[in-house]
């Protein structure tokens, strides 16, 4: 897409407002519309866009599989850490109360932490999706159409 | 703290969960492979405490998240799913070890630690649909199993091909089953307002006779039966079997469907109830015929099959029937053969798929012609293979024998000993086809020369472990017969708050 100037450009002004959109619909989560699965589609749709302009080998030079496989992990252990530290703290499974001294702390924090667990695993998921469908060779060229 | 006894019912299903995403950072499969068995024998460990504290009618309930029920989730045991517990922990307890080398030769390296990823999803997936009380909690955990279940079932592909269109059919079959069953729940939900089965049940009991509670009755049924393979909607399973990986034809012939069967009891006897309209006769005029074709229909087609593996899942299909059939006479007798049927079911089956994962581990082939004089080749595999098969025809001092006693016994309680008879008459379908292979295995010429090339011993102590069990079980019945009969006594009393 080197000829395409227009979308280049574009594109470069438009991902760094998707990103903070995306920051804001996670953390402001809690207390308007929004939340950890809305705001990992938004930061993934980013970098598809990303990707999408500037080439898959440039994105994957970004993200690399590794790192992906690692945040796809990592999300889902940060939510199920606090589960279990909600345990070890003396109270049932995923019972934010006790986090803090405070419950209605500790529920915010509990909540927080779990939505942005959320957050990283839906985007590093939704990247990886694009990724491998992408990377597939095509089964038709492009001059055979 | 975290031992803490009150925790134990959270950490059957999260001990798994949380291992699932590790394995995905091990990388190496030897170690996710390592980590993997530790859970599980974690989880079955867990599973025999909870079981013999609900043994005499207690009932454990847990509220996740310190919510308490009817508005949180509650997990919910009593000794119906504390039974059932037992079989998903201690097959997967019995699989891994054994899964370790046949892993090693199905799957390619780079495949190893997401395979044990999607084990362990599966594994705790298939514990947190029987262990929930909660109907859209029980959907989840049934999304988690049945979608890893379709990543392991294409995981064949590395040896066969035809694993991904497999996978692909129970991917739309199993799709469509679970948008029934969570339409079913919602429509639930609309007229109930709840979503804790124990408030279900209650409040339907005030509901009456709405033409919603029956359409949602329906989708609920049709949803389920689509999951554990009910006669006419088993396409999926056979393909499924054949082409999965060894290990997990193992764990899933054992397990999965007896997940969905249970689920099937708690939703037509806990939260519908036998006072519900439709129960009755949905049993009499649905699933005794059924029931009774899938006994034959099954068995005749696994007579006819050239793959060992494929015989075997038509089998599987015939004795879902004899499940089917025990709940279809809806007294205690009936219910708790199912019961028995299902913990019996779980080891014949582990132990025949677990002989065949060998054969294929040594032969790469299961097809009955490569059978060819593998009695003499692999002694102990099809020693195995035999007592597996002896058990699945019903012979005294086997599992099977109890299943069938107690199945005969609950057709001649309700009068009806036509069915009797032909509980015994589809028992003489299963002698043909274990025959078949009896027959080749030991009275024909090896094809290579007499040359021994037995499974190895990480293999066989598993298997006949499980061998072991069968037998076991078959001869002091005790254990099994007084959990089930408790279980079916408790799914009959209906609700207790």
């Amino acid at each position: 897409m080197k000829h395409h100037l227009v979308l280049r450009v574009v594109t470069k002004v438009l991902i760094p407002p998707i990103l903070l959109f995306a920051l804001y619909v996670q953390f402001h989560g809690d207390f308007g519309p929004g939340g950890g699965f809305q705001a990992g589609v938004i930061f993934a749709a980013a970098f598809i866009l990303y990707a999408l302009v500037f080439g898959l080998e440039t994105a994957r030079r970004v993200v690399p599989q590794g790192t992906l496989r690692a945040l796809v992990a990592g999300g889902l252990l940060l939510y199920a850490t606090v589960g279990v530290v909600s345990m070890l703290l003396g109270d049932n499974f995923l019972n934010y109360s006790v986090l803090r001294p405070d419950a209605t702390a500790g529920q915010h924090l509990g909540i927080l932490v779990i939505e942005l667990g959320v957050g990283i695993t839906v985007a590093a998921v939704m990247i990886a999706i694009f990724f491998s469908f992408a990377g597939r060779p095509p089964t038709i060229k492009d001059e055979d159409w | 703290m975290i031992f803490q006894f009150a925790q134990l019912p959270v950490l059957e299903v999260v001990l798994p969960l949380i291992a699932a995403p590790l394995c995905v950072l091990l990388r190496r499969g030897n170690w996710a492979w390592l980590l993997a068995m530790a859970v599980c024998w974690a989880s079955f460990i867990i599973a025999i405490i909870l079981l013999t504290s609900v043994d005499e009618g207690q009932i454990i309930s847990y509220a996740l998240g310190g919510w308490a029920p009817p508005l949180g989730i509650e997990y919910r045991i009593d000794a119906v799913n504390g039974l059932v517990l037992l079989i998903i922990s201690g097959i997967g307890a019995l699989v891994l070890p054994y899964a370790r080398t046949s892993v090693a030769e199905e799957i390619p390296e780079q495949h190893r630690s997401l395979f044990y990823t999607c084990f362990l999803l599966c594994f705790s997936g298939l514990l947190g649909v029987t262990i929930t009380g909660d109907a859209f909690n029980l959907f989840v955990f049934l999304e988690i199993s049945s979608l890893s279940t379709y990543i392991m079932v294409a995981m064949g592909a590395a040896r066969d091909r035809r694993a991904l269109s497999a996978s692909y059919t129970y991917l739309i079959m199993g799709t469509v089953g679970a948008t029934f069953f969570v339409i079913g729940v919602g429509l639930i939900y609309a007229v109930t307002g709840s979503l804790n089965m124990v408030d279900i049940a209650q409040r339907l009991e005030t509901v009456g006779d709405l033409r919603t509670v029956r359409v949602a009755y329906g989708f609920l049924v049709v949803g389920i039966g689509l999951k554990l393979a009910m006669f006419p909607m088993h396409l999926w399973l056979p393909n499924a079997y054949t082409y999965a990986p060894s290990v997990v034809t193992a764990f899933l012939a054992s397990t999965a469907t007896k997940v969905a069967v249970y689920a099937l009891l708690r939703f037509m006897f806990t939260v519908f109830g036998l006072s519900f309209s439709l129960t009755i006769e949905t049993l009499t005029f649905l699933f005794l015929p059924l029931a009774l074709i899938a006994m034959f229909a099954g068995s005749t087609v696994a007579i006819f099959q050239v793959n060992m593996k494929r015989m075997l899942a038509y089998s599987s299909v015939a004795q879902i029937g004899y499940m089917l059939l025990g709940v279809s006479f809806a007294n205690v007798t009936g219910l708790t053969a199912t019961l028995i049927h299902l913990f019996n079911h779980a080891l014949m089956k582990g132990a025949l798929f677990m002989a065949l994962g060998c054969v294929m581990l040594r032969l790469g082939d299961v097809s009955i012609k490569s059978m060819r004089g593998l009695g003499k080749r692999m002694p102990w595999t099809m020693a195995a293979f035999v007592a597996g098969g002896l058990s699945l025809i019903g012979v005294p001092l086997t599992v099977g024998f109890i299943s069938k006693w107690y199945l005969i016994e609950a057709a001649l309680e309700r009068g009806w000993w036509p069915v009797a008879i032909l509980v015994v008459a589809s028992s003489l379908l299963a002698v043909i086809y274990v025959w078949r292979v009896v027959e080749v295995a030991y009275f024909r010429e090896p094809e290579g020369g007499p040359r021994r090339c037995e499974a190895p011993l990480s293999m066989l102590v598993p298997l006949w472990t499980l061998v072991a069990a069968n037998l076991y079980f078959g001869i002091d019945a005790e254990f099994t017969a007084s959990v089930a009969q408790l279980a079916a006594s408790e799914l009959l009393a209906g609700v207790m708050p």
